[in-house]
């Protein structure tokens, strides 16, 4: 099935918006940070059919409005455990053989 | 002109009266005092009735287990009598999966009885998760502030999870990039709802979590026939070293050593745009432990309720690579699969327990939960992906943002004393900048300050006059 860049109303989806501008952003912040704008990515039902980058208005889950640019049409998760950390993959083994010998050598000297 | 930011935040003192529902200004004595027990004391209910909300809320009675192959462990490389028990509160078995259910049951219980339609929290940590959760037994909306990403759209598996669990609550969640607005972004949010600020730094939270403390000291009285002799809590905002230490006291407590510890991060700034994607741990952290213990009131209500060091006896830091080297020891050795960051007090209590005599008793006062991208491997993975260094070695090269190091042995995990009067100095040189200029401390001042800080008049006094020669 061909991947839609196109939403329906009142499907699942994620706008964003720039919230303050470079210029209106909190003072004292390091320079990284003070050149960038404070972006915002809200979710909600569409109130329209809109294409990804246009602007649109979603109902979130609270019924609040909140009008953006679609950045994704039914938004999921793909974060997971990732592949093991070579550095840790011994710990188990290794901690368990040691607390076996040195019980053994504390039963041993009783 | 004023700015968008400095224009909401000019009426922070208006917007949060009303949704806090509650007036701070009652308890000022001065620019510098105020009556901290009076203000823990207004919202009236007491420890039994808060162990009653809890107790219908789903939150609270958590398994303290003793971890005989731990201790042992550390028993095998320490001195002869050296070592001792090591004991935690599963906090993850609470129902959103860590000791913040404590924090928002009170919260969302006070939002709920003051009639209030709907709560709002600013916050990336697990807070976020329990307030959403307690918002969803009690069939109000919720909204979760979070900073989420950096200005490129990437984030840490662990925030993203996070934003993940509080949408699976129900709540709606506003994800951000890096910077204090977060906080200027929940005002405008409170005031265009009119809903509760459920913020981590009310009485209310924090009262919750003094349930904590207090089941931590009668489950020990019941296992051991004392209270421990040291609590070590993970640090940062201040809450969990608050209300662990006044509810250890409220038991009668009150030998115990109280021990905060946070994962050591610095030399990262919290507002970075570049940094936020190299701090591996998202909370738990100096970035967080240090600023917050040295001005509390920098939280977004006008008076903390958090106010850790009146209540810790030492901090520890630890580092990255140990905690992570920790967390999977907890799940290899004790069948305890649990999230980094909560293991925080238990690298710093591996530490401590090797330098106490045998028959002493540690408890680590929490735990949290685990899952997709809460959980150490895939931080790790992430950090590599940042181009972080991670290897084997001595923790003590653990550069953070550039290097972890994980330990290859745990005789390598050593927490650091932080020093305890640096903090305290620098909260009363926070105390008296944040009075208007040349203003002169009082007697009832410095009293406050004194216990504030844990110190005495003496000290106060000599850190003020330190400071006016400088």
């Amino acid at each position: 099935m061909a991947v839609s860049n196109r939403c329906e109303q009142g499907e699942w989806v994620e706008v964003e918006r720039v919230l303050l501008e470079p210029a209106d952003r909190s003072p004292n912040l390091p320079p990284e940070t003070a050149e960038k704008p404070l972006l915002l990515w809200s979710k909600g039902f569409a109130t329209a059919s809109a294409a990804l980058g246009e602007e649109l208005t979603v109902e979130t889950m609270t019924g609040r409005s909140v009008t953006g640019r679609l950045s994704a049409i039914n938004p999921g998760y793909t974060h997971t455990f990732g592949s093991p950390v070579p550095e840790l993959s011994t710990v188990g083994r290794d901690l368990r053989a040691r607390l076996a010998t040195w019980r053994a050598s504390q039963s041993a000297g009783e | 002109m004023a700015s968008a930011f400095d224009q909401i935040m000019a009426r922070k003192g208006e917007i949060m009266l009303r949704a806090l529902g509650m007036d701070y200004g009652d308890f000022e004595r001065s620019p510098i005092a105020f009556d901290y027990e009076g203000m823990m004391e207004a919202h009236g209910y007491s420890i039994d009735q808060i162990i009653a909300i809890q107790a219908a809320a789903g939150v609270g009675n958590t398994p303290l287990l003793e971890l005989r192959n731990i201790t042992d462990l550390v028993r095998s490389y320490s001195e002869p009598g050296h070592g001792a028990r090591i004991f935690v509160k599963d906090e993850a078995a609470n129902m959103a999966g860590s000791f913040k259910d404590r924090r928002a049951s009170m919260s969302i219980h006070a939002a709920a009885e003051k009639g209030y339609a709907g709560v709002i929290a600013a916050t990336s940590g697990n807070y976020g998760a329990a307030v959403a959760s307690q918002a969803a037994r009690h069939n109000l909306n919720c909204i979760i502030c979070q900073e989420a990403f950096d200005s490129a759209h990437v984030g840490q598996p662990e925030i993203i999870e996070k934003s993940r669990i509080c949408e699976a609550f129900g709540a709606e969640v506003v994800q951000m990039t890096v910077g204090p607005e977060l906080f200027s972004h929940m005002l405008e949010l409170l005031d265009e709802t009119g809903y509760f600020a459920a913020s981590l730094y009310s009485t209310f939270g924090i009262s919750g979590i003094e349930t904590l403390g207090y089941e931590v000291a009668n489950e020990m009285m019941a296992l051991t026939g004392a209270p421990p002799t040291h609590v070590v809590i993970t640090h940062a905002g201040g809450g969990n070293t608050t209300g662990t230490a006044r509810g250890l006291r409220r038991a009668g407590a009150h030998g115990t050593e109280v021990i905060s510890a946070s994962v050591d991060l610095s030399g990262l700034h919290m507002a970075s745009d570049r940094d936020f994607n190299r701090k591996s741990f998202t909370t738990g952290h100096t970035g967080f432990g240090v600023p917050f213990a040295t001005w509390p009131d920098r939280a977004d209500v006008p008076r903390n309720a958090a106010r850790a060091l009146r209540y810790m006896d030492r901090y520890l830091t630890v580092t990255q690579g140990e905690v992570f080297y920790v967390t999977e020891a907890l799940a290899k050795l004790e069948g305890l699969e649990r999230g980094p960051a909560g293991n925080t007090a238990m690298a710093a209590a591996i530490s401590l327990a090797r330098d106490l005599p045998a028959d002493a008793t540690v408890v680590v006062q929490e735990t949290e939960y685990t899952g997709a991208g809460k959980h150490h491997w895939a931080q790790l993975n992430f950090a590599r992906e940042q181009g972080i260094e991670v290897r084997l070695g001595d923790p003590r090269e653990n550069k953070p943002g550039t290097a972890i190091v994980i330990p290859e042995k745990p005789e390598q995990i050593r927490a650091i004393d932080f020093d305890l009067v640096r903090l305290r100095s620098s909260y009363v040189r926070n105390a008296l900048s944040h009075a208007p200029e040349g203003y002169v401390p009082t007697a009832d001042d410095i009293a406050f300050l004194a216990q504030d800080t844990n110190s005495d008049p003496e000290f106060v006094e000599k850190t003020i006059a330190t400071l006016k020669e400088a």
